[in-house]
């Protein structure tokens, strides 16, 4: 008994001793706050987490892999111990949820019949299922089973839904998805992915420039769901209100639609959705990431502007924006006239981003006069985006166009007039240009009280790069188009004011790199138009002069014809923390593309800021709004059959020859009424990559 | 020489710790759900197996047998096993950190593990000599690893197939594990 009990005595001490000195000599300095996060976990040792026990886990919270909530057992009350341990505020993680990528369903052709076992990873054996559709969904719920919260069930139309509600994020029906249509996302993931090559996208929604997910908010809109709608254009677009009236609305172009009768009115219902969410003063939540502590500064409160500001805002940056002119917007606050896009309208759109909070703003100030990137980085900025636009304007290269009195540049023209203070104009005004910046000077002479306003244009109204609905309103507002015309020569009185202008007739030649025919002007066929007023819109360049400065920081940004390089994908520049998007980047263009850039910048920005590898995927979809092309190849059909015509809803407007349209302001463009709206996203056939609804 | 293969050839087919002893059922049915899991754990048990019949082997020859303490074998065991795994757990995150995240949590798991123990007490009881303790601490835990690995092919096909609701997850398994037990009894005749 004495040696049993002498024994275990011996045995316990000298385990214990080797225990505790192995434990010295094999000694691993190890985080002491993985200890007390180990403790605050479940300590069931699951996996559900995706780490190899609760010990795993804990150290990559520590190590900033994990977020404070992946420990999905301790829930919520699990991840506020947590993040106290870590001194993190729990309140602000993003929440995780699982979104379905595929509507296809039901709808969706099959290759064969497959009648083997219910369930998808089975069926995805026999030749990764029978859908035709490679990326399509097989319906079999697989996701639903593994989901052990009950957030899933297969719809109506045989794909997953996701009861957001019920969903914790845990993965588990992304695991149990063998063609990877359910995803686990954070807002902020979403943010930051670009269209894929191998993504579940429409026709239109491959051409958004700013990559909205369009099928998705009409299917709201069809809904009734105006809120929802609004919420899913301002993943991508923080500026819906002015998008949808001023949006030349590339998507419809692509639209499947146009096959079978019209494209449908994408533009016409963003326009509504948001309007509604404004009318109704609906609440409307947008998430935001927790403070990652950096600041970013941002030059420039244009479009490109704010949709940078927005989008890192929601990644968790502290942002500050600089303004020049005392109110933000840019070109479409003093360049798009208020009969357009009013000012309290786009407004809205502003404040709803400042609203967010953690958005510094700062008007009155110029870059290069007040501040520049030595003050920017001494004030505690991470980083710089420069959207400062495209302010100057491009000569005409007629003798003297600098000299003659009456002789205005648009942006100054448009600038005035957003300022309150327009310049004062004859009775006769001249425009010269074919884009939609000609097209507001030529609308908003006519308010300003010209009574003959010509439209200079070097070839043919064919070729107007402007949005055909303004060259059709610029002719119910009477204005002439003088087409195939050079001018040459400003006619002066003798104080040197303007008169009139002569111009020489071209000829359409061969055509030039761009596919349009060339102008050659025609010798000897000199004519002369009266007028009083000749302005200038014939495209606009960056004012970056500052770069000229030897010894500055600014110095080493380079630029090209006034704009200023950047790399197209990650927006950075040559100097690493400066980053550039917008009209200042290149040459100036839609307000949409402003937008699809201002998230490519924040993105860069984000990538940059948290040393994360900057390159875009490979795989990114590059589509080409202006040429149609680029599209993931087997999405852009010949012809659809099938579907019964019911023609596209008209644009609501103000009556031509009104005193109201010609003389005021008000806005020309109407929003449709909810009537129209639904019966319009009715006609949406919810198209997927290669499956659409073929009774929409 | 012969004898040896024999022995293993017994350790792993005919006496199967798993399917045939019905020892370590617990980490049979818990690490099968996923192939992963399962080699995981598979390495695991080799690893430690190895060491413990070892060291077990060599407490019971010189402390346990000369003192005629064999009474409390079972709780010197208990003893020896846990500190052991503890030890190898301590040596391995510093000298073997990439082995050590591979085992990550089946380590600490096979503490608990019966048929670690089992082991260890057969070859007390079949009076192995050293070399014959040796075989069969590797031949035992290949053969658990051999019935956790099929089991686990299984299971995984099994998740996916129709079974009726009352039969679902660990009910449809343990009457696989039945059935893997009844075909391991074919083995009985071999030897
Ligand atoms: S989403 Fe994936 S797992 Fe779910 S039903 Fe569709 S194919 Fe099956
Ligand atoms: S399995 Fe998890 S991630 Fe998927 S729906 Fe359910 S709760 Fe959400």
């Amino acid at each position: 008994m004495l040696e049993a009990l002498l024994l275990m005595l011996a045995l316990g001490s000298v385990s214990g001793v080797l225990l505790g000195i192995a434990s010295k000599v094999f000694y691993v300095w190890e985080d002491p706050r993985i200890a007390l996060v180990t403790d605050c976990l479940a300590g069931a040792n699951c996996g559900g987490c995706g780490y190899t026990g609760c010990g795993a886990c804990a150290a990559a919270i520590v190590a900033g892999q994990a977020d404070v909530g992946a420990c999905i057992v301790a829930g919520a009350g699990g991840a506020a111990k947590v993040a106290a341990v870590l001194g993190l505020e729990a309140g602000a993680a993003e929440p995780l949820t699982s979104q379905n990528t595929c509507t296809g369903g039901f709808r969706a052709p099959e290759k064969f019949s497959y009648m083997g076992v219910n369930d998808c990873r089975a069926a995805y054996l026999l030749y990764a299922g029978a859908k035709d559709c490679a990326v399509g969904c097989l319906g079999f719920g697989s996701c639903v089973k593994a989901c052990l919260f009950g957030a899933l069930e297969i719809g109506p139309e045989g794909f997953p839904v996701v009861d957001a509600e019920k969903c914790v994020g845990c993965g588990a029906c992304e695991k149990a998805c063998p063609k990877g249509i359910m995803q686990v996302t954070k807002p902020s993931d979403r943010i930051l992915h670009m269209n894929l090559v191998d993504d579940r996208l429409a026709p239109c929604r491959q051409t958004c420039p700013a990559e909205i997910n369009i099928p998705k908010y009409i299917h709201h809109i069809k809904n009734k769901e105006y809120d929802q709608a609004y919420l899913t254009i301002m993943e991508r677009n923080p500026l819906p209100l002015s998008t949808g009236r001023v949006c030349p609305h590339p998507c419809e172009d692509a639209c499947r639609r146009a096959l079978a009768d019209d494209p449908v009115s994408i533009n016409q219902l963003k326009r509504f959705c948001s309007d509604w969410v404004f009318d109704n003063a609906a609440q409307v939540k947008i998430p935001v990431a927790p403070d990652t502590g950096y600041k970013v500064a941002i030059v420039g409160g244009g479009p490109s502007g704010l949709t940078a500001a927005y989008f890192l805002r929601r990644l968790g940056h502290q942002v500050k924006i600089f303004e020049w002119l005392p109110e933000f917007g840019g070109m479409i606050y003093y360049g798009i006239p208020e009969y357009r896009l009013p000012k309290a309208i786009l407004g809205k759109d502003v404040k709803r981003i400042l609203d967010l909070g953690g958005i510094d703003v700062k008007t009155g100030v110029k870059f290069g006069v007040d501040f520049d990137l030595e003050s920017l980085v001494g004030g505690g900025f991470d980083a710089v985006l420069m959207t400062i636009g495209a302010m100057n304007h491009a000569s005409a290269r007629i003798p003297d166009e600098d000299k003659v009195k009456g002789v205005i540049p648009a942006t100054t023209y448009l600038r005035r007039q957003g300022l309150g203070d327009p310049m004062p104009i004859g009775k006769k005004v001249g425009v010269i240009g074919g884009g939609n910046v000609a097209m507001d000077c030529l609308r908003s002479s006519i308010r300003l009280g010209a009574e003959k306003v010509y439209c200079l244009y070097r070839r043919t109204i064919k070729e107007m790069p402007a949005n055909q609905v303004e060259i059709e309103a610029c002719k119910h507002e009477g204005i002439e188009f003088v087409t195939l015309c050079t001018p040459t020569k400003f006619l002066t009185d003798d104080e040197g004011n303007l008169t009139g202008i002569e111009y020489l007739k071209n000829e359409l030649g061969e055509p030039d790199a761009s596919g349009r025919r060339s102008p050659v002007a025609v010798k000897g066929s000199e004519t002369v138009i009266e007028i009083d007023n000749f302005i200038l819109a014939i495209g606009q360049t960056t004012d970056s002069a500052f770069a000229d400065e030897e010894g500055t920081a600014v110095s080493r940004l380079e630029t090209k014809w006034g704009a200023i390089m950047n790399d197209p994908d990650t927006h950075q520049t040559a100097i690493p923390y400066v980053f550039t998007s917008g009209d200042c980047a290149g040459p100036p263009g839609l307000l949409v593309a402003a937008i699809g850039a201002g998230r490519r910048a924040a993105r860069g920005i984000h990538k940059y800021l948290m040393g994360e590898d900057m390159a875009m995927p490979e795989n990114r979809l590059r589509v080409d709004p202006r040429r149609m092309s680029g599209h993931i190849p087997g999405t852009m059909f010949k012809s659809i059959e099938g579907i019964e015509k019911k023609g596209r809803i008209e644009q609501p407007e103000l009556e031509p020859g009104t005193y109201e349209r010609q003389h005021t302001y008000a806005e020309v463009d109407l929003t449709v009424t909810e009537e129209e709206a639904l019966k319009e996203a009715n006609r949406c056939m919810h198209c997927c990559l290669t499956c659409y609804d073929k009774d929409a | 020489m012969g004898d040896y293969i024999l022995l293993a050839v017994g350790a792993i087919l005919v006496n199967n710790i798993l399917l045939i002893q019905y020892l370590g059922n617990c980490p049979f049915l818990g690490t099968s759900k996923s192939m992963d899991n399962a080699t995981g754990m598979a390495m695991a048990v080799v690893f430690v197996l190895a060491m413990a019949g070892i060291v077990t082997w060599i407490m019971e020859a010189v402390f346990l047998k000369p003192l005629g303490l064999e009474y409390i074998r079972t709780i010197v065991f208990i003893v020896v096993i846990a500190a052991l795994v503890q030890f190898v757990e301590i040596f391995m995150k510093k000298s073997m950190p990439a082995l050590y995240a591979g085992l990550g949590i089946f380590l600490p798991l096979i503490t608990t593990n019966c048929a670690v123990m089992g082991v260890c007490l057969i070859n007390i009881k079949e009076e192995y000599n050293f070399l014959e303790m040796l075989v069969s601490s590797l031949a035992y835990p290949a053969g658990f690893g051999l019935a956790l690995i099929l089991f686990a092919g299984l299971r995984e096909r099994i998740i996916i197939g129709r079974v009726p609701g009352p039969l679902q997850d660990v009910s449809i398994a343990l009457v696989t594990a039945g059935f893997m037990s009844l075909s391991f009894l074919g083995f009985k005749g071999m030897i």
